[in-house]
C-alpha cells in the first residue's frame, strides 16, 4: 500500500490549532477524507517546476496604495454591535492571562 | 569560574504615526474611548479588503534607509496565523520571507569604541487590539479587548545577536530611538506603547550562542536593562550548577524584579505564514528610493560632528543639543539671530530646556528670534543673568517678547553710572559698621553693601557696576 500522506496526529493538530473541537470519528472521518484529497492534489507533484518561480499572486499588479487619509469610523456601539459578549464599550472573551 | 559570552537580540516594534491605519482609513490617535476608532477592516468583517497606506511603506524605507539596510526591490505581505483575542482576523498581516528591509546597523559606544549592531530585517505589519485583564472586579474571569490599536501600522527592527551586555543593548536602544525621533516617523512613547521591546538572551562562548530565552514585558529603557541583568544572572546561575537553560518565553516582573517562565501559559508556536492573497505585492524602485533618500534629514551622529566643528562647541553641549532634533533645531535658529553659539548653547541647555521638560515642543510659545533678542540684552548688560531668567520664564508663559516684558516690568537693569553712584553714596552713609569691617581688613563686608544696593534698586543694578563703584566709594573713604 502506498505510504499516507497525514495521519491522525497530525488532523488532531491542525484541529487544535483551528480551535476546532472534533469527536473521534470526526478525526477518523477527516483523516480519511484529507488523506483521500490529498492524494488527489498529489498528482501535480509530477509536474517539473525547478525553474518555475511560486506564485503568490495571480494579476500582474503590485503598488497599490492608499493615501494616509481618514475616512468613516464605526462608532462602538456598531462596533460591538456583532458581538457575542460585551461590557461596556469592551469586547468580553474568557480571561487569557493566568 | 567560567566565563560566558552574552549574546542579546533585541526586537524593536515601532508605531508609525500615520494619521490613518496601515490598511484602513481609521484614526490612529492614542488614548481614545475604547472601540470607537475601527471599522469593517480592521475588525476583520466578511467581505472587507485592506488597502496599503503609502506613508506607512515611505515611513519603513525611510528607516531603513537611515540605518542603512538593504531595500528589497520586491516585497510582499504575509498572514501570520495564531488565535488570540487581541486580533479580530485571527491572522495578523505581517511580512515574513520577503520583508521591506534587510541588513544595516546602528552605532553604538562600548567601551569608549565605535560598535556596529547588526540588523537583520525591518519589516512593516499591523498592530493588535489591546487587552484589558483583571481591572473590572466583577468580571476576573474575563479579558477585555478594544480594537483601536488593532491595524495601526507597526514596524519591527530586528537586530543581530551582537549586543554583548545589558549597557549595550540600552545604548543600541536610545540611538536607534533618536534616529526614528529625528526622521519624525514616531515618536516612540514607551508610556504610550508606541515603542515595545522583547529581547532574546542567551550565555556562550566565544563563537557559539547558548540555549537562549525570549523576554517580555518591559516597559521602559531601563527595565529593559535591569531585566537583562536579571536574566543574564539566572541563566549564569544555571549554568554554573550544572543545569540547563531552557529554550522559553519569560516575562519580567518589574516589582520582584525577577523573571519569571510563561510556561504552560503559551502555545507552540506554528504560525503557518502564507503570502497574503488580499495584498498584491510591492515593487520598491530605485527612482522611488532616491526621492525618499532625498528628504532624510541630517542624522544624529552628522549633526553631533557638525555642531562640534561648525560652532565650536564642547563635546557635552553638541551631545545635549542634539539629543532632540526640535531642540537642536531651535539652537540652530537662535543662533542664526544670535551668532555667539556657546552663549545660545548655555541657555538652550540650561533655562530653555528646563522649561521646555515641562511642556511640549511644539507647544512652545518662545521663537527662536526672541530667545535671540533676550540674549542680545543680557549681551548689551540691559540684563542681568537673573532679570533674563526671570522674563523668559514670562516669554514661555505668555508668548510676549523679550522687549515687551522689560518694558511692562520695568526690568531693565540700571547701567547708568550717574544714577547708581548716588545709590552707591547712600549705602555707603547708612551702612558705617560694614564701611568699618572693611576697612579692618573684613573683605567679605563689600559684598554687603553691594547686596544693600540691589536691594535698594530691586535688584536692577548691573552687579558689575554696582561692585566697581561701591569698591570706589570705601576706597575713597580710607584713602
Amino acid at each position: 500500500m502506498k505510504k499516507k500522506i497525514i495521519d491522525i496526529d497530525q488532523v488532531r493538530y491542525i484541529a487544535h490549532l483551528a480551535r476546532l473541537d472534533l469527536s473521534p470519528q470526526e478525526e477518523e472521518k477527516f483523516t480519511h477524507q484529507l488523506e483521500r484529497i490529498l492524494s488527489y492534489v498529489e498528482k501535480l507533484q509530477e509536474l517539473d517546476t525547478k525553474d518555475i518561480p511560486p506564485t503568490s499572486h495571480v494579476l500582474a499588479v503590485n503598488n497599490v496604495f492608499r493615501e494616509d487619509e481618514l475616512s468613516f469610523s464605526l462608532s462602538s456601539q456598531e462596533a460591538l454591535s456583532n458581538a457575542p459578549s460585551r461590557k461596556d464599550s469592551y469586547f468580553k472573551v474568557p480571561k487569557i492571562v493566568g | 569560574m567560567k566565563e560566558y559570552k552574552i549574546y542579546i537580540g533585541l526586537e524593536v516594534h515601532v508605531e508609525l504615526s500615520t494619521q490613518s491605519k496601515l490598511f484602513c482609513g481609521c484614526k490612529t490617535k492614542f488614548g481614545a474611548a475604547p472601540n470607537t476608532q475601527t471599522c469593517p477592516v480592521c475588525l476583520g468583517l466578511p467581505g472587507v479588503l485592506p488597502v496599503i497606506n503609502r506613508k506607512a511603506v515611505e515611513y519603513t524605507i525611510i528607516t531603513a534607509l537611515a540605518l542603512n539596510s538593504r531595500i528589497n526591490k520586491n516585497c510582499r505581505f504575509a498572514r501570520k496565523n495564531y488565535y488570540y483575542p487581541d486580533l479580530p482576523k485571527n491572522y495578523q498581516i505581517s511580512q515574513y520571507e520577503e520583508p521591506l528591509a534587510s541588513g544595516g546597523w546602528v552605532e553604538i559606544k562600548a567601551n569608549g569604541k565605535t560598535k556596529k549592531i547588526g540588523i537583520e530585517r525591518i519589516h512593516l505589519e499591523e498592530d493588535a487590539g489591546k487587552l484589558i485583564h483583571g481591572e473590572i472586579k466583577e468580571d476576573k474571569d474575563f479579558s477585555f479587548v478594544d480594537y483601536n490599536r488593532a491595524g495601526i501600522p507597526l514596524m519591527e527592527i530586528v537586530s543581530r545577536p551582537e549586543i554583548n551586555s545589558p549597557e549595550e543593548a540600552y545604548e543600541y536602544l536610545v540611538n536607534l530611538r533618536q534616529i526614528v525621533r529625528y526622521l519624525g516617523v514616531s515618536d516612540c512613547n514607551m508610556e504610550e506603547g508606541s515603542l515595545r521591546c522583547d529581547a532574546n538572551i542567551s550565555l556562550g562562548e566565544e563563537n557559539r550562542m547558548g540555549t537562549k530565552t525570549e523576554l517580555k514585558n518591559m516597559n521602559s529603557f531601563k527595565e529593559i536593562r535591569e531585566g537583562l541583568r536579571a536574566e543574564i544572572k539566572r541563566q549564569y546561575e544555571l549554568l554554573s550548577r550544572g543545569e540547563k537553560v531552557i529554550q522559553e518565553t519569560r516575562v519580567w516582573d518589574p516589582k520582584k524584579k525577577k523573571t519569571f517562565s510563561m510556561r504552560g501559559k503559551e502555545e507552540a508556536h506554528d504560525y503557518r505564514y502564507f503570502p497574503e492573497p488580499d495584498l498584491p505585492p510591492l515593487f520598491i524602485d530605485k527612482s522611488w528610493v532616491e526621492r525618499l533618500k532625498a528628504i532624510i534629514p541630517e542624522l544624529p551622529q552628522e549633526r553631533f560632528n557638525r555642531f562640534i566643528h561648525q560652532y565650536g562647541l564642547p563635546e557635552y553641549d553638541a551631545g545635549v543639543l542634539t539629543e532632540s532634533k526640535d531642540i537642536a533645531d531651535y539652537f540652530e535658529e537662535c543662533v542664526k539671530f544670535f551668532p555667539k553659539p556657546k552663549m545660545v548653547s548655555n541657555w538652550v541647555m540650561g533655562d530653555f530646556m528646563r522649561l521646555v521638560k515641562k511642556e511640549d515642543m511644539t507647544k512652545i510659545k518662545i521663537s527662536p528670534a526672541s530667545t535671540a533678542d533676550l540674549l542680545s540684552e543680557v549681551e548689551k548688560g540691559t540684563l542681568s543673568t537673573t532679570m533674563a531668567k526671570e522674563v523668559m520664564e514670562e516669554m514661555f508663559k505668555t508668548g510676549k517678547g523679550a522687549s515687551q516684558i522689560i518694558e511692562e516690568r520695568g526690568l531693565k537693569q540700571i547701567s547708568d553710572e550717574e544714577s547708581l553712584d548716588k545709590v552707591a553714596d547712600e549705602v555707603v552713609k547708612e551702612n558705617p559698621k560694614a564701611v568699618k569691617d572693611w576697612q579692618k581688613g573684613k573683605s567679605q563686608a563689600i559684598k554687603f553693601l553691594v547686596g544693600q544696593l540691589m536691594r535698594k534698586t530691586k535688584g536692577k543694578a548691573n552687579p558689575q557696576l554696582a561692585n566697581k563703584l561701591i569698591e570706589k566709594k570705601l576706597k575713597n573713604l580710607s584713602g
